[in-house]
């Protein structure tokens, strides 16, 4: 694995996600301990632990928990997001799956942080495992005593439950996702108000990605200046990175931030799928814009290093592209997704995400005319910033991304009305 | 419905008093799997028992794309086509289930055996490409073993 494990730091074996087992590698002592803290000092410890959100924005944690008022006589709630849908992403789906019970105490002290009575996990209405080990997981929590009244022998009190979407990317966004845990249809918010002064029915609500929440039990047991020691300074901790694509080993890794991604690539994951040489990556989910293979040469696995590179670590949903890959059909396939997968709310997106579509089913059709590309690079444009959430902008930045580094592969197909390469997805064969 | 409102009420317990339209999601997909799709009765007897208007229902249930207000085949096979599918042959693989099954991806077939239909992202690219029959994950998915899956599937 590259670099040191703070989750993925046990052998997962057919009972390694149940209760017993969770306990047998110390779990739930983080809870033991939390419950012995003032509220407002587990806020503090992952304050400054400086453990930033692994759902894609890399806000900081304890700045986002830090607005919650304490004591302010109203219920908070408390909001898992597995609604895991950034193609590329499937890397929730490992906790649940195997670490349930690591979701489940780290949700518990940040109830006891946050005062929430109620918490929630939203999980993707796809989900079945994952679904059913967390369920599963929940029922021998309560069993125990970890959930329900005067948890621990203490005064704190917490219960919670798991609701499953059903099928809306959008959803995937924290404001989208209180919507449809409201039982309406998952529309996202304007902001302000922030969610975590009018959240889930108007209430002050925090809304954390799995990974992000997984880690506040472990910040808890160790403290926040032993976290600090894992990964760089300006992006502690890991990451977990799930690879897929034209790549040897796909899967979910455990990365140290400031791992040096060719590294990552080449030795961890195997290199390219049959023999063939590496075109670009897509770094966090099809949102990110791409990197090309001479541009992640320096480049280690942090937030800072993608990010003056001209990209992100996003949702740690990393594609790895080979050399020959058509990236003319591969922009065709992200934007038919986008438009699909547009809520309909606003109109620069409902409208600007069907007509990219549409400009780009021409191209690879053969009817593309010269003027297409600066039309793609100008509904991008009329996206960004003009929507209530981000889902405009990011299929703007995925289509500039690509454009930007391959427009002659859009110019020729435009010219020849065929693929520069051989139009395909899959990896090139090589003998 | 009615007849899964003492299992409503058991689930209530652990929501937030008074906040019962959270319960919204979880109620229309528990009347799903029982009934297969939901009904016009169901609507009624959901927007009663929770105190929620019909409209609200209707509207969840015309956004989401898992909910239906119609029966669909006995297997439902729901092949993805985003990225890293694609970038693993699922393309090939859609244009084969097509064949295979007789009818074009969001159609049924006149047996009733199968509902052919083509998804986005199911969070499994790392074991692409992945074709989702009822509610269970198939993946790394080729020609063949699909082949074998279907015949399976009376």
């Amino acid at each position: 694995m590259p670099g040191r494990q703070l989750i993925m730091n046990f052998p997962v074996t057919a009972t390694s996600h149940t209760l017993a087992d969770y306990l047998a590698r110390g779990g739930y002592q983080a809870l033991k301990k939390a419950l012995a803290m003032a509220p407002q000092d587990i806020t503090k410890e992952v304050t400054a632990s400086g453990l930033l959100g692994h759902g894609g924005a890399a806000f900081p944690v304890g700045r986002k928990w830090s607005v919650v008022k304490l004591n302010d006589n109203q219920p908070h709630f408390l909001c898992a997001n597995a609604d895991e849908g950034e193609p590329g992403t499937f890397k929730d789906r490992w906790i649940l799956e195997h670490a349930p019970h690591l979701l489940l105490e780290s949700m518990l002290i940040t109830s006891h942080a946050l005062q929430v009575r109620n918490a929630f996990v939203y999980i993707r209405g796809e989900f079945d495992l994952p679904y059913r080990r967390l369920a599963a997981a929940v029922e021998e929590a309560y069993e125990a005593g970890y959930f329900g009244e005067r948890i621990l022998g203490t005064d704190f009190a917490c219960d919670i439950v798991v609701v499953r979407g059903a099928g809306s990317y959008v959803c995937g966004e924290a404001s989208g996702l209180l919507s449809s845990v409201e039982g309406k249809r998952g529309y996202p918010r304007n902001r302000p108000p922030r969610l975590t002064v009018k959240g889930l029915f108007q209430r002050p609500t925090v809304v954390n990605n799995v990974e992000t929440l997984a880690n506040v039990a472990g910040i808890i047991t160790m403290g926040a200046e032993a976290f600090k020691q894992v990964g760089v300074a300006k992006s502690p901790g890991t990451q977990l990175v799930s690879i897929s694509g034209h790549i040897n080993r796909p899967g979910v890794y455990e990365v140290e931030y400031g791992y040096p991604l060719k590294k990552f690539l080449f030795d961890d994951c195997g290199g390219i799928l049959g023999g063939g040489k590496l075109k670009c990556i897509i770094p966090g989910g099809i949102s990110t814009k791409v990197l090309t293979a001479e541009e992640i040469e320096p480049l280690t696995y942090d937030k800072a290093s993608l990010e003056a590179a001209g990209s992100q670590l996003g949702s740690g949903g990393m594609i790895a592209i080979a050399e020959g890959t058509c990236m003319v059909r591969l922009l065709q396939v992200m934007l038919r997704f986008y438009h699909h997968e547009s809520c309909g709310q606003c109109t620069p997106c409902r409208e600007g995400m069907g007509w990219m579509h549409r400009i780009i089913d021409r191209i690879v059709g053969g009817k593309g005319v010269p003027e297409d590309i600066e039309r793609l690079y100008t509904i991008s444009k009329l996206n960004d910033g003009t929507t209530i959430c981000g889902m405009g902008d990011a299929a703007g930045y995925a289509t500039v991304g690509i454009l930007n580094k391959y427009r002659d592969e859009f110019e020729y197909f435009i010219e020849h009305k065929r693929s520069k390469l051989s139009g395909n997805l899959e990896a090139p064969v090589h003998a | 419905m009615k007849h899964l409102i003492p299992e409503f009420e058991k689930w209530k317990k652990r929501f937030p008093p008074g906040f019962d339209s959270a319960m919204v999601m979880l109620c229309v997909r528990r009347i799903q799997d029982d009934r297969g799709f939901v009904a016009d009765s169901d609507i009624d007897g959901l927007a009663g028992y929770l105190g929620v208007p019909r409209m609200q229902i209707e509207e969840v249930l015309s956004y989401y794309t898992q909910f239906r207000r119609r029966p669909i085949g006995r297997w439902h096979v729901q092949a993805c086509r985003n990225v890293t599918c694609s970038m693993r042959s699922a393309e090939k693989l859609i244009d084969h289930l097509a064949r295979k099954i007789g009818v074009a991806p969001g159609n049924t077939t006149p047996d009733g055996r199968f509902t052919l239909s083509t998804v986005e992202c199911l969070g499994s690219c790392g074991t692409a490409p992945v074709v989702m029959i009822n509610d269970t994950y198939h993946e790394n998915m080729s020609i063949e073993k699909l082949d074998e899956l279907l015949e399976g599937l009376k």
